[in-house]
């Protein structure tokens, strides 16, 4: 939470300066001020007594013997009602709020900071506080403490308090867990004085939303209560006003409009408002759908301008997937596109492993993922061709892809255990696509999958069968994946550092699988890795990747032998310390004497 | 839970009700009958004995008689309880289904003016009480088009239809604001369900974006999905009893309302109580689906 909101204060546009660019957050808060103003300065503004009752002027009309808004069924002027009226609605609804801040925030930096007993009792408090309905406690509430409007605020307070006391005390919690180990109370600052310059830097945000929400909640459950009647009747409030309309909506239906239009307008902008606000502190600048599909507008507009070049499709037989002049973008906040892959080659041929390297953010796995046409939401293909056995892949519907993925095309990812379904078995998401691909029976498909499972080196494939994801290790999770990509007999498989995020003793059973599986079913391999030690035990090729463009290409052996490009250097120094690229005999793991064998 | 809300509610009501008797008989009545109710209520005891009085008495599913009717508490609540509790089922069902249809959709049609109209929508039915609805509905509906009757209620035992046709305006004005909030927050989870990781995988492996979204998404929406409807719950239950009264609805609502005037205490805690325990018995509920839907918290 620390690290979350910690940038807001250092970003250059601040929170202050992109609320005040923000329509909505103009119009809402310069509303909200002009109730606040009107209402306090309500004697300033209108000269009637909004309790003086004239018969004589009885639903006087709008304008009516100076009668701004009319009057209403007492001859009581409307538009005074509404001033004063707000009024006490307004002070009341601050009063819960203030009584919901107090509470919420002291209990909840004691029980952020102290933890132990007061934590339990605090938090066993708020979850009480939650459960039942505030109305119901408030209306119990009143048989005992009577009709006063303040009181009754100031219980709804307390009410209110819980939602303030566990952003507080989660807030505290995180700073004081970070404290222990930072050394600012080597600083000679006092815990709390830390405690307490953090937790308001990281809280008041939360907070000052929170309360908007909390102002609106408190004036609609206070008309509520003078709805049901049970209101102060010496007292002048929207409500109040709203409650003596319905009475009469037959008469003089005109009565509701006012309150009713005034309260929805107040309770309208308090939640825009908090909205706007919400968006000014949230440091993350995300690109919103609406300029994506814009931008996506844009880059068709250009495409279609330019004239997609209709050259004919030529590949020899042994060529699966041949990659043109590939661009990449993807859509930024501000409308504008950034492209991250700047017009790349390259090919993969039937039965042979590519290895596509290069360090994060060098634009390899968004080269994967726009071959499937799997980008991430903003992300598009701005250029080039990619082409499948005799077919340019961008022409077709996303149905027709749903053929070609998993079928022709499969795809093993990086992080196992977040790419398995959790709600749904091993074998449920195994059988799925067999069914639909290869036109299997349930029973057949079942049988295929644990057969499956079996050959991809799970002990108890039954068992495995009926697990769900989080039943199982990350390494069985990986195997899953694996036998998930080769169960539609596919022609190419994208591997996207599929070891990455394994154990070491496992990287290597599974990159055994691999290779294994790939001699065995002669498919070909796009390997996409960071690790020259994966490239050496598993691709005949290599591409090398940089910030979007191929800087370096040969066969593994060559490139191992000698390479150019400096950046290709510094891949190898990676996995390797430059001395014992050339002092191979001294290697001490396995991927070294690899190395050995392909060099010598 | 139940218990303690019962402790804490009883001290706060009982606590200072040394001068109920009074009130009861009032002004008139003499000195002696006053002392003599204040005996029979057994207000004279110590707190806690009261309490565990109360407690013993409830436990056999009694929870005493009216201080101003000659009516015990079960039947009272027995009586209102049915119309409260059909309205809020049926604005609960409804709204979590429109709820799920309007969020999916809007989800999937992120980013379009479809998407952009039901977030204005339900950030206008969120923040606008439900009662300002109701007085709305009843005058548009009721008054000037004469579609309704704009008070009442008729028991579904006498007339389906005439139940139907009294609770339509009333259901509206309490979906609405359910509607609103929770299907902001069924999109929200729907777009994060389909921004992971493994929906991505899925659509890897060929499957058509039917079963991806219908299938493997929405059932991994439906967990976050039934906890905003739980919270919803408990708000319906707050937000009935204004529209109840505003519909005239002779449920629990208009009850506690009155009670609480009068400061009927026994009546009040009876309702509180039933509440607690409606609120239980549905997370409890709730919380079995979750089970259901969700294969990790099936486990432990």
């Amino acid at each position: 939470m620390t690290t979350a909101t910690a940038p807001v204060s250092t970003a250059p546009p601040t929170p202050v300066k992109k609320l005040l660019r923000d329509p909505q957050a103009l119009i809402s808060g310069g509303f909200l001020l002009l109730v606040f103003l009107a209402v306090a300065l309500a004697p300033l503004i209108t000269r009637f007594d909004p309790n003086h009752a004239d018969l004589s002027r009885m639903l006087a009309g709008i304008g009516e013997e100076g009668h701004l808004l009319g009057a209403d069924n007492a001859g009581r002027d409307i538009f005074a009602r509404l001033l004063f009226g707000g009024r006490n609605s307004v002070l009341g609804a601050l009063l819960a709020v203030g009584v919901a801040l107090l509470v919420g925030t002291t209990s909840g930096l004691i029980a952020g900071y102290f933890g132990k007993w007061f934590d339990n009792l605090s938090n066993n408090a708020a979850s009480l506080l939650q459960a039942l309905p505030g109305m119901v406690i408030l209306l119990a509430a009143r048989a005992v403490v009577g009709p006063s409007l303040w009181i009754m605020m100031a219980i709804f307070g307390v009410l209110l308090s819980a939602g303030t006391y566990r952003l507080v005390r989660s807030a505290v919690q995180a700073v004081r867990n970070e404290l222990y180990v930072d050394a600012a109370r080597v600083a000679g600052l006092t815990d709390w004085r830390i405690i307490f310059k953090h937790v308001t830097r990281v809280v008041r945000g939360p907070v000052l939303i929170q309360a908007a929400f909390m102002l609106m909640i408190a004036i609609a459950i206070q008309a509520g209560i003078e709805i049901l009647g049970l209101g102060d009747p010496t007292m002048v409030s929207w409500g109040g006003m709203l409650a003596d309309a319905f009475s009469r909506l037959f008469v003089a239906p005109i009565l509701m409009l006012w309150p009713s239009v005034l309260m929805a307008l107040f309770a309208l902008s308090l939640t825009l408002f908090a909205n706007s606000l919400r968006d000014a502190l949230d440091g993350t600048q995300r690109t919103s759908p609406a300029t994506i599909r814009n931008v996506f507008k844009k880059v068709e507009a250009d495409k279609a301008t330019t004239g997609v070049r209709e050259s004919a499709i030529e590949m020899d037989a042994d060529e699966l997937l041949r990659i043109e002049e590939l661009r990449i973008g993807y859509a930024m906040p501000d409308g504008s596109i950034k492209q991250i892959v700047h017009g790349i080659n390259l090919d993969v041929r039937r039965g042979e492993v590519l290895g596509l390297i290069g360090e994060s953010g060098s634009g390899k796995t968004q080269t994967a993922f726009a071959v499937m046409n799997l980008l991430s939401e903003g992300g598009t293909i701005l250029g080039g061709r990619v082409l499948w056995q005799g077919r340019d892949l961008a022409t077709l519907t996303e149905r027709e892809f749903a053929d070609v993925r998993g079928k022709q095309i499969a795809y093993i990812p990086q992080e196992p255990m977040s790419n398995l379904d959790p709600s749904f078995t091993v074998g449920q998401q195994l059988v799925e696509p067999m069914r639909r691909h290869l036109g299997l029976s349930k029973a057949e498909a079942t049988a295929k999958a644990i057969a499956l499972l079996d050959r991809v080196g799970i002990h108890n494939p039954e068992r495995v069968f009926m697990a769900y994801p989080h039943e199982v290790s990350g390494g069985m999770a990986q195997r899953v994946l694996i036998a998930g990509a080769v169960s539609c007999d596919p022609d190419l498989i994208i591997a996207d550092e599929p070891t990455t995020a394994l154990d070491v003793t496992v990287q290597a059973e599974i990159l055994d699988l691999l290779r294994s599986l790939q001699a065995e079913l002669g498919v070909g391999v796009l390997m996409v890795t960071h690790n020259f030690g994966i490239v050496a035990d598993i691709c005949d090729r290599v591409v090398v990747m940089q910030e979007g463009e191929i800087v370096e290409r040969g066969e593994t052996t060559a490139m191992f032998a000698s390479h150019d490009h400096p950046y290709t250097r510094q891949l190898f120094g990676a996995i390797l310390s430059p001395d014992q690229v050339r002092d191979a005999y001294a290697a001490p793991d396995a991927d070294d004497d690899r190395i050995k064998e392909l060099t010598s | 839970m139940v218990f303690a809300i019962s402790v804490v509610v009883f001290s706060m009501l009982y606590i200072n009700a040394g001068g109920a008797a009074r009130r009861i008989l009032g002004d008139f009545a003499s000195d002696e009958a006053v002392a003599r109710l204040h005996e029979e209520l057994g207000l004279y005891q110590p707190l806690p004995v009261q309490y565990f009085n109360w407690l013993t008495g409830a436990l056999r599913g009694d929870f005493g008689t009216s201080w101003f009717r000659p009516t015990e508490v079960n039947e009272m609540i027995g009586v209102r309880l049915p119309a409260t509790l059909s309205l809020v089922t049926v604005s609960l069902i409804l709204s979590a289904i429109l709820a799920m249809f309007v969020g999916v959709y809007a989800a999937l049609k992120r980013g379009t003016w479809i998407d952009r109209a039901v977030q204005t929508l339900s950030i206008g039915g969120a923040a606008i009480p439900g009662f300002l609805f109701a007085i709305a509905l009843v005058f548009v509906f009721a008054i000037n088009l004469g579609w309704f009757a704009p008070t009442g209620f008729t028991q579904p035992t006498e007339s389906v239809g005439g139940w139907v046709h009294s609770i339509t305006l009333p259901v509206i004005a309490l979906l609405i604001g359910g509607v609103a909030s929770s299907a902001q927050q069924i999109r929200a989870a729907m777009i994060n369900v389909l921004s992971q990781d493994y929906v991505r995988t899925l659509r890897s492996r060929g499957l058509l974006p039917r079963s991806v979204i219908f299938k493997h998404a929405l059932r991994n929406a439906a967990g976050p999905g039934l906890s905003v409807i739980a919270l919803q719950f408990v708000g319906m239950l707050g937000g009935v009893v204004i529209i109840e009264n505003l519909f005239n609805i002779p449920g629990f609502g208009s009850l506690i309302a009155a009670s609480s005037t009068q400061g009927d205490i026994p009546v009040i805690m009876g309702l509180v109580v039933t509440v607690a325990i409606i609120v239980t018995l549905v997370n409890l509920l709730l919380d079995v689906a979750q089970g259901w839907l969700n294969p990790k918290v099936r486990v432990s």
